[in-house]
């Protein structure tokens, strides 16, 4: 039967080309909402683990409670044994120590007076180790836009917006002047090895990135570090073990009642963005079953068309003594290859699109001028394993749905009435 | 009647007698700009910095002259060895020998903290006598340890002041602000001082250790202890200039 349906529906086009169209562009628009939606959230969540919180941060309690204001007057002393016992502890995690500082720079003129100055916002981080992950995690080679990555202690990079705007160069020795952790005005020196560009608003407006000893050393900060931050040593984000991994470090910690204690926090609880994702899963999953509901009553509306269309022919079915309910099973396993194959196609091309917005991406940069969220300003969708099936559902649903409903109408004809009907 | 009017009449005349030997406010903040002002100053002293996890020590010699003018080098610990700031008039310049740099300080780096300590780069610039910018009216009289104060209430004439109001407790004998509480215009305490013990230096009553403490910053304050301090001694130009700075 499904080789005789199958025929049917390649070669009469008016009971199979306007459901297919239907069930193709449905699908196509659900697998590249949700691949969209997916690589919205894959980005942000990459942004924040990357440059704020990642997979897991371990920081001081009245730190944490004021990350905002990277207050490093509360940052933690004795970082390195904490970094021994996370490392020793957690060794599926791959643990660094950071310092977020802001404070002005000030770059002299040729007779070491200042020429310009600017706020800046200044990130520590080990980038001359051996085995650092930073450079990798912070994506710092693919971010370059000029010069290179720091090679030596003195030097640091910085964003290609702050220093076009303060006509800063390449191999420039600039002043940074900020606050130590003692709460003293410091100043020191960096030399600008290379400018960089994230793509993320927030950050290229106004950062530098050195690496961690000249920072501690500029800020009066030895032995301490206003995080340490880990990631999975897969660079996956793991929910469930992230929220083991921080419940048993802070219940080994429990004990210790000085004000400066240790607190290990996941990326979703420290970011804020738990409820946010969890929103978004609501908004995603209300969003396509608006869709399915939508596509379901079009090709309904579909379905009557086609059975006004196919009166006659259901008629004289019904006149030569097939049954009601076989016509409906034939019906609804028509709709079925129906909509398996505009799904197929629908996925195809979906998946093709939303690739291309994967590797393209859309560039809004123009509307993240003044924004203050880690967030990327190329847009980009997320292909993955779910983007090749989850078209399926409102496509096989919507029709079988469709179908089921306009196909009712098959039961409310006479067959007494049948002859009259040709009659007429 | 008769037996009372006489009594109330010794009563007025000795209240009208008392009221004329007591000085006015502004008289009082002048005689306490006289004790501490000087043509010249030259001091070295101690900061000790009581944070909430540690306690630094910070020591510097200071040269200052008349209102507008002052250099400072910073002596000890080794990180701050070498620092050298300089007041000219309304301009303020650091020297750091890590960066080989003098930079000016403005805006709101100004009120930045020194040193880590709970006084601001804005309290070092506030060298003006207090008779010049603030209105003082006494409000009461009041007692600190053994010492008789006058309590005077100081509003600033203009706007572009540290701090809008401040409220002093005058030594009545030896014309030192023992206690000092300084407030925002809103009438928010920022800053408080306590005058800890005073010495004899060449004829005026001078502090010889102080506690100075920002009220928005944690730990115990800042304690400031002057080892030693001359007065109206001939500083030579040279130190008092932009040059002296990476000297």
């Amino acid at each position: 039967m499904i080789r005789f349906l199958l025929k049917g529906i390649l070669r009469d086009r008016s009971r199979s080309l306007f459901p297919s169209l239907v069930v193709i562009g449905g699908v196509m628009l659900t697998v590249v909402l949700y691949s969209w939606m997916m690589g919205f959230e894959k980005d942000i969540v990459r942004a924040n683990a990357s440059f704020r919180s990642g997979h897991l941060i371990v920081m001081s309690k009245p730190y944490a409670k004021n990350f905002d204001q990277t207050p490093n007057d509360l940052a933690y002393l004795g970082a390195a044994d904490l970094l021994d016992k996370l490392k020793q502890d957690f060794p599926g995690v791959t643990w660094s120590p950071r310092i977020h500082f802001a404070g002005l720079i000030d770059v002299p003129d040729s007779s070491g007076e200042t020429a310009t100055q600017g706020p800046v916002i200044g990130l520590g981080a080990d980038l001359l180790s051996d085995n650092s992950i930073e450079p990798e995690v912070l994506n710092l080679s693919e971010a370059i836009v000029a010069g290179r990555l720091p090679s030596r202690p003195g030097e640091m990079l910085m964003t290609n917006e702050l220093a076009r705007r303060l006509n800063v160069a390449l191999g420039q020795t600039v002043t940074i002047i900020t606050t130590t952790m003692y709460g003293s005005m410091t100043s020191f020196n960096l030399t600008v090895a290379g400018t960089i560009r994230f793509g993320v608003a927030a950050m290229d407006r106004g950062l530098i990135i050195a690496d961690l000893n000249d920072i501690r050393g500029g800020l009066d900060m030895m032995d301490a570090a206003g995080e340490v931050v880990g990631f999975f040593n897969d660079g996956r984000y793991w929910p469930i073990r992230a929220e083991q991994i921080t419940n048993t470090f802070n219940e080994s910690v429990a004990a210790d009642t000085n004000k400066f204690a240790p607190v290990m926090m996941t990326l979703m609880e420290h970011s804020g963005l738990e409820p946010t994702l969890k929103m978004y899963g609501y908004v995603s999953g209300t969003l396509v079953s608006i869709f399915v509901v939508a596509m379901s009553i079009v090709l309904w509306n579909a379905g009557l068309l086609g059975s006004i269309r196919r009166y006659g022919e259901f008629g004289i079915r019904l006149a030569v003594g097939e049954t009601k309910g076989h016509l409906y099973r034939f019906l609804i396993t028509e709709s079925a290859l129906i909509g398996l194959l505009g799904s197929i196609v629908g996925t195809i091309l979906g998946i093709l699109l939303s690739w291309y917005l994967q590797e393209v991406g859309i560039d809004v940069s123009s509307f993240m001028k003044n924004a203050s969220i880690v967030m990327s300003d190329v847009l980009r969708a997320q292909v993955t394993p779910t983007s090749y099936f989850i078209g399926l559902v409102p496509g096989l649903v919507a029709t079988l749905l469709g179908s089921m409903i306009s196909g009712i109408g098959i039961y409310r004809r006479q067959t007494s009435q049948l002859t009259k009907e040709f009659e007429a | 009647m008769r037996k009372i009017a006489p009594v109330l009449l010794l009563i007025l005349a000795v209240t009208l007698v008392s009221a004329a030997d007591r000085p006015t406010g502004q008289e009082i903040l002048r005689k306490v700009d006289d004790n501490f002002g000087a043509d010249s100053k030259v001091s070295e002293s101690e900061m000790k910095i009581i944070g909430e996890r540690v306690t630094r020590t910070i020591t510097l010699r200071s040269w200052t002259e008349g209102t507008s003018r002052s250099f400072t080098e910073y002596l000890a610990p080794a990180r701050e060895e070498g620092t050298k700031m300089l007041k000219l008039d309304d301009e303020l310049w650091i020297y750091t020998p890590q960066t080989d740099r003098v930079i000016r300080i403005s805006g709101h780096m100004l009120r930045q903290s020194v040193m880590g300590s709970d006084l601001s780069y804005e309290d070092l610039m506030d060298n003006e006598r207090y008779s010049d910018v603030y209105e003082a009216e006494i409000v009461r009289e009041d007692t600190i340890g053994d010492r008789e104060c006058w309590v005077l209430n100081l509003e600033a004439r203009e706007d572009n002041v540290a701090y809008h109001s401040r409220e002093i407790w005058v030594d009545q004998e030896r014309f030192i602000p023992l206690r000092e509480n300084r407030y925002a215009k809103s009438g928010k305490l920022l800053k408080y001082t306590e005058i800890q013990s005073v010495s004899r230096v060449d004829g005026r009553w001078y502090p010889k250790r102080m506690l100075f403490k920002d009220v928005q910053k944690g730990g115990d304050g800042t304690e400031f202890l002057i080892h030693e301090v001359s007065f109206d001694v001939e500083i030579p130009s040279h130190i008092l200039s932009k040059a002296s700075l990476r000297k």
